[in-house]
């Protein structure tokens, strides 16, 4: 009978070169799913929750520093529906000064993001800016400051770096879109969402879309990307002024307890 | 390669398995703090903003 000595797997120190570059392969597709996975969930969450608190201090600092000013009484009754719409008693909105590169000066709260969201606008739309810890929102420089007439145009990753815009998909029609500043509160209203190229720079005019025009609304613009998880397209969020605000007279109804619950 | 690693560790199975999980982790804390933040900061190539600015 003949046995056939086959020869046994090395069982100690051999080590194949096809097994260590198999196994290398295997290690480094690894690594690449983690990074995804790092940078589109635990990095993204760490940010949004620096990006969160950031705005939260920002914010308290404000209603802090003007604890002091007498409340302001409006000139006309709010519950009296006025021609102008947007004036609500208060006069025209305060329109702050463009400030430096990379500087807050607003916090952004949309109620439909959830009843914790919160953001820093700083002014400029670079890396500095978006891809913050404590920032996250940019301001399109060149564009209108909050509240003035024109076009308010903001932009913020819709994934990843804290997400400041994850869920701009999900506002609807007369959603608040709230800005606060060192001045007040300013309240929008969502309008209406469009999905253009990254080219398009016109959705950023004065009149969004119809730069020769002459601007008579004031207008909020959101950008981030589209679809979710990648570049290919930028979605847009418009909104509308409604009513505005000075920081004395406390925080709109909807928004007060959100304001409230922070501190 | 692994192999190689499970031969020299000590120990009995449950003590391998419990060192093999205790590198993984620490590999993992190297990538997520140092390691992960730098390769983005090199391909951050994720624009967000019309107009490419």
């Amino acid at each position: 009978m003949i046995v056939s000595k086959r020869p046994r797997r090395a069982k100690s120190g051999r080590i194949s070169a096809v097994g260590v570059l198999g196994e290398l392969l295997m290690t480094s597709a690894a690594l690449v799913l983690l990074f995804l996975g790092w940078q589109l969930w635990w990095n993204d969450m760490l940010m949004a929750n620096s990006q969160s608190s950031a705005a939260r201090q920002i914010s308290q600092d404000w209603i802090d520093s003007n604890l002091s000013t007498p409340e302001p009484v409006p000139s006309v009754d709010p519950a009296e529906p006025s021609a102008e719409a947007i004036a609500v008693g208060y006069g025209a909105p305060i329109v702050a000064a463009v400030p430096a590169n990379a500087t807050a000066f607003a916090v952004l709260y949309v109620p439909r993001f959830g009843v914790d969201y919160r953001r820093t606008i700083a002014e400029g739309t670079g890396h500095d800016v978006l891809n913050s810890n404590r920032l996250g929102i940019g301001h399109y420089e060149g564009t209108e400051m909050p509240g003035a007439v024109g076009n308010f145009a903001v932009a913020a990753h819709r994934s990843a770096f804290g997400g400041g815009m994850h869920l701009i998909n999900e506002l609807q029609l007369g959603d608040a879109i709230y800005v606060q500043t060192a001045d007040g509160y300013y309240t929008y209203r969502y309008r209406d969402t469009e999905y253009v190229a990254p080219s398009q720079v016109q959705v950023l005019a004065s009149v969004p879309n119809n730069p020769d025009a002459t601007a008579v609304d004031r207008i909020i613009t959101l950008t981030s990307c589209n679809p979710l998880y990648s570049t290919a397209e930028r979605i847009i969020a418009y909104g509308v002024l409604e009513s505005w605000q000075p920081l004395a007279a406390g925080a709109p109804v909807e928004l007060a307890p959100i304001i409230a619950a922070q501190g | 390669m692994y192999a190689a690693l499970w031969r020299v560790l000590p120990g009995p199975i449950w003590v391998r398995v419990i060192l093999v999980l205790i590198l993984l982790l620490a590999v993992l804390a190297v990538l997520a703090t140092w390691v992960y933040p730098w390769i983005d900061s090199i391909i951050n190539n994720q624009e967000a903003t019309v107009g490419g600015s």
